[in-house]
């Protein structure tokens, strides 16, 4: 067995070019399922870890002002553990060095007793002092980007008061590890702060003594909770309760949420196809090893060795050269998934990180990979055992060829014989040929896939920014005003246009189907946010009935022209059944738009939530001031800065990914395109030599080789194509979620990326081959037998 | 007297085989003249197809000197040498080296098509009696067959020498004999210098001229002065 084990060592050394190939395409497989698997793990026992021991809470839900009494009535809901009553409000902050506002979002942490749920992580400093309203802690993103430490001061204005704020601590919260203003797109941690005063402090800020206007609750191990909603709703239905979410709807939850599911998509849709490749070229690899060691085998079976050691040999190698490949993808993949916990916990705001490397995740990428390439290695192996030693020392049968593109065709289309060379390797390989062809198409579509991303991204800001919401700013009332408010907004500085806009809490209801929204009135003619149709074209909303977007549409089972049921939750509250005039077209939340004066008629009264504007730019500076000290203003969104944020936390993320899908789809090219050279190189070396001693030169005799590659990769191109808008669709579909939809799109360009892409790997891998042809010894072939 | 295809002078090559140093050839001088045709003859390792592959442009001397015509060899590079072998050469040997994929027609074609005057495949293929094979592939084909697709690929090209490393190598003698026809033929009806290795000393009786080899040199010349046709040789 020793001898064997050598020539083990040898064969490797000889074919190492190729067992590296094949190795790095086992390793970019693990590496994917390792990297995605340890950094879902990795967020995710984060994310339960940081839940636990910092009590994030199971159910929310926000009143408009309901006595503390009740907090023991809710506390005897069947099923819950723990009630904490807080008072939660926005403020408009000044920030000296930031020109425009910033949102806070003021938090109360109870003053007596320690805060028993969404526990803070402090930082710095401390929690404010009892009763104190100019000490505030602020989170941890907000101080980073502004450069605050504990001392730091800044203005708010609360309940149309202002105030100035002094910094004494800076925490993490498990309720903002993505932490979102109100109205904007992305996070921005320098305009927007979560802001932990003294509770009394705040109650007497907003008039809410003895009082409070949110409250969280921590169920019950085995709790029902969609019962403890009900009850909940019940409960504080008379105190202006607009309606109770669980933990799945809270919006860093979700968010973070999504992310997970994207990882957890990665992880199971990329490897596989990297298997499948690598058991693809382990078994013509090994195929070709065991028709050049026909006679090898043969005179080892006539030695007497037995057909299990001769299949252990081959097993051996390829279990060397899955070694290889399992131990590099391990390697990566952890580096690489670490880079990517570091990623996401930048992004994300964590007071730890957990790394885990679970053995399971390796022995299953190691068990996979294994498991793969040895059903690569059968057809070879079997082939080993079964030849009879005595054939086994004769020469193989000649391959037969098919006759093509003779007579009549060939006068046709006159090819050069060189091609129809080129052409029966193909017809006469026509398996090996087309997984060939397969495996290129994959990294085409691998490409496809990873440069869509742009396309959609770029469909998104354009359909969002340039062409529904084309506001330079919204703002937000801190309640709900008169009508008249919109005069006060045109009349600020450097206004130039205003569009009032109202938001009613609603939960729609299609039989079976419900779901929790809000209805956006909006006036006619819409100028600055505007509702685009199916076909991306500005409507004007009708003067009765309801216009849904895609997903709503798609969750309540409704189609234009059904009636569905709406269940006001603020204000005079009652049900009506309302028609679906149009199903329109958005990208983010769930949205629903009603005529303003029909959403005023339904609310019985007409009032705002908010005001969006377009304004002279020479004057910002000074709205911004005015917007500063006006009392009834909430928060405000600036849309150009959405933008910018957007595209940065959008590129950053993208290029990550595409560095790694571009990489991966080369490696693949690389791999499949190398190694059919290489093996057509080694089954025709004798008539490429044969044809450069008839006088064909190096370039001639390489094209035999090389248009049967490049016939296969323009054959694999359009597959591949093909390939990439389905794993795209397949994606954007992981991707979406009530929160956003990614549209599905892809440029010609992203095609044409694609493919040339792919074309410079193959020729490289090519050229390196053609290396190995211009190197043919004439002499040496013409004196052996095939 | 006939014009000088071939002029050889002081012609060496040595090989390092692993250690050693093997003198292929160790001084050799020789013409091949135009229209005749040559047999090399002499046992395995003394030097004769290393002395083919220089003549064909397949190798490089040592030493010395060949010439072509008026053309240097030795001075040619490996393009300068791959357009030699394409205009002027036309090679047979041992194990027939066709193409598989292409059929015994195509083989030919190969030729024809980056060839200055070729003749017709079908006439080439006719001329060593193939016509009834023209689309067989090389596996659907006996050896003798194969070797006269062999010859037939060497001279649709009308080559100005056809150099043979031998060619009946690998036959048993019925089948041989028919491939010496064929060269045979070639030789006297288009008038193709011809060079002839083997170690088959029967085979001498058809050359015009015999040129005997031993330990990487020339051991002998005789010119034979009544020729045997083919189907006159037995062994």
């Amino acid at each position: 067995m020793r001898t064997l084990d050598r020539k083990l060592l040898r064969d490797l050394r000889r074919i190492w070019a190729q067992a590296l190939a094949i190795a790095l395409v086992m390793a970019s497989g693990v590496a994917t399922f390792v990297l995605a698997s340890g950094a879902y793990h990795s967020l995710d026992e984060t994310r339960a870890a940081y839940y636990l021991r910092y009590r994030f809470a199971h159910v929310f839900a926000e009143v408009r002002r309901a006595p503390k009494a009740i907090v023991e009535q809710i506390e005897t809901i069947p099923g819950v553990a723990a009630a904490e009553a807080r008072i939660t409000k926005l403020a408009l902050l000044d920030v000296e060095g930031l020109a425009e506002p910033a949102t806070g979002r003021a938090v109360s942490v109870p003053d007596l007793a320690a805060p028993r749920l969404n526990l803070l992580h402090l930082r710095e400093g401390r929690l404010p002092e009892r009763e104190r309203t100019d000490e505030v802690t602020v989170n941890e993103a907000f101080a980073k980007a502004h450069g605050m430490a504990p001392g730091a001061t800044f203005k708010a204005l609360l309940n149309g008061k202002q105030r100035e704020l002094k910094v004494v601590g800076v925490a993490l919260s498990p309720e903002f590890i993505y932490a979102l203003g109100p109205g904007d797109l992305m996070p921005d941690d320098r305009r927007f702060a979560v802001l932990w005063m003294s509770e009394k402090a705040l109650a007497g800020l907003f008039d809410l003594d003895g009082a409070f206007n949110a409250v969280t609750l921590a169920l019950l191990p085995g709790a029902s909770e969609p019962e403890v909603l009900r009850q909940l709703d019940a409960l504080l239905a008379r105190y202006g309760g607009i309606s109770a979410y669980a933990r799945k709807d809270q919006l860093s939850h979700a968010f973070l949420d999504a992310e997970l599911r994207q990882l957890d998509a990665l992880r199971r849709v990329i490897p596989p196809i990297f298997l499948l490749v690598s058991a693809f070229l382990i078994n013509i690899t090994l195929s070709r090893m065991v028709a050049l060691e026909r006679e090898q085998i043969g005179l080892l079976k006539a030695l007497g060795y037995g057909p299990l050691p001769i299949a252990a040999h081959y097993i051996k190698i390829v279990l060397a050269i899955t070694a290889v490949g399992i131990a590099i993808g391990f390697l990566a993949g952890a580096r690489l998934g670490q880079g990517l916990t570091w990623l996401y916990a930048d992004f994300f705001h964590f007071p730890f990180l957990i790394f885990r490397h679970d053995a399971d995740v390796y022995a299953i990428a190691g068990l996979v990979t294994v498991a793969a390439a040895v059903a690569g290695a059968v057809q070879a192996v079997r082939r080993v055992l079964a030849l009879a030693p005595a054939v086994a020392m004769q020469p193989p049968a000649p391959p037969r060829y098919r006759r093509m593109l003779e007579g009549r065709l060939a006068s046709v289309f006159p090819v050069s014989q060189l091609t129809v060379m080129a052409l029966r390797h193909i017809a006469r390989w026509p398996a090996r040929a087309g997984a060939t062809s397969l495996g290129i198409a994959l990294a085409v579509g691998l490409l496809v896939t990873a440069l869509q991303s742009f396309d959609s991204v770029e469909l998104m800001v354009d359909v969002a920014f340039f062409r529904t919401e084309r506001q330079q700013a919204t703002l937000n009332f801190t309640d709900e005003k008169h009508p008249r408010a919109l005069q006060a907004v045109e009349d600020m500085p450097g206004v130039l246009r205003a569009e009032p806009y109202r938001s009613v809490a609603v939960r729609l209801r299609n039989g079976q189907y419900a779901r929790q929204l809000s209805i956006v009135g909006k006036p006619d003619p819409m100028d600055l946010s505007r509702v685009l149709d199916l076909d991306f074209k500005p409507i004007t909303l009708p003067r009765a009935g309801l216009v849904i977007n895609e997903r709503v549409a798609q969750i309540l089972r409704l189609r234009t022209g059904d009636v569905v049921e709406v269940e006001v939750l603020e204000g005079r509250r009652g049900v009506r059944l309302v028609p679906v005039t149009e199903v329109i077209r958005s990208y983010f939340g769930l949205t629903a738009y009603m005529h303003l004066d029909a959403l005023d008629e339904l609310m019985y009264g007409p009032r705002l939530t908010g005001v969006h504007i377009a304004y002279d730019a020479g004057r910002q500076g000074e709205l911004f001031r005015a917007i500063k000290a006006t009392p009834g203003i909430g928060s405000i969104a600036l849309q150009r800065h959405a933008l910018a944020r957007f595209r940065e936390t959008i590129a950053q993320n993208i290029n990550y990914s595409v560095t790694i899908y571009v990489t991966l789809a080369v490696v693949i090219a690389f791999g499949v395109v190398y190694n059919s050279a290489r093996i057509q190189l080694s089954e025709h070396a004798r008539e490429l030599a044969s044809l450069r001693v008839l006088g064909f030169t190096r370039a001639e005799v390489s094209r035999v080789l090389f248009s049967e590659l490049v016939l296969l990769t323009l054959v694999a191109i359009p597959v591949g194509w093909v390939i990439g808008y389905g794993f795209g669709w397949l994606l954007i579909q992981a991707f979406s979620s009530d929160l956003y939809r990614v549209p599905f799109v892809i440029e010609r360009a992203t095609y044409a990326k694609a493919a040339l892409v792919v074309l410079l790997a193959t020729a490289a891998s090519a050229l390196i081959v053609r290396r190995r042809v211009d190197r043919l010894d004439l002499v040496a072939v013409l004196k052996t037998r095939d | 007297m006939a014009e000088v295809i071939f002029e050889a002078r002081n012609l060496t090559k040595t090989y390092r085989s692993g250690e050693v140093e093997v003198h292929a050839l160790a001084g050799v001088d020789l013409e091949l003249y135009a229209g005749e045709l040559v047999v090399l003859l002499g046992p395995s390792g003394s030097g004769k197809s290393t002395l083919l592959n220089i003549l064909g442009g397949l190798d490089h001397a040592t030493s010395g000197t060949v010439r072509f015509r008026d053309q240097d060899l030795t001075a040619l590079d490996d393009d300068g040498l791959t357009a030699y072998r394409r205009d002027h050469v036309g090679f047979v040997f041992q194990f027939y080296n066709l193409v598989p994929s292409l059929t015994a027609r195509e083989n030919v074609n190969l030729v024809t098509e980056i060839a200055r005057a070729p003749l017709a495949a079908e006439t080439a293929l006719d001329l060593v009696g193939l016509s009834a094979r023209m689309d067989h592939f090389p596996a659907q084909m006996s050896g003798g067959e194969q070797q006269r697709v062999a010859i037939a690929r060497a001279i649709a090209k009308q080559p100005d020498v056809l150099l043979c490393d031998e060619p009946t190598g690998a036959l048993d003698s019925r089948t041989g004999l028919r491939v010496l026809e064929a060269l045979s033929q070639v030789n006297r009806e288009l008038g193709t210098t011809t060079a002839l290795i083997t170690h088959n000393a029967a085979i001498k009786d058809m050359a015009h001229r015999v040129l005997m080899f031993g330990d990487g040199r020339i051991t002998g010349t005789f010119v034979n002065a009544t020729r045997k046709a083919p189907s006159e040789i037995t062994w």
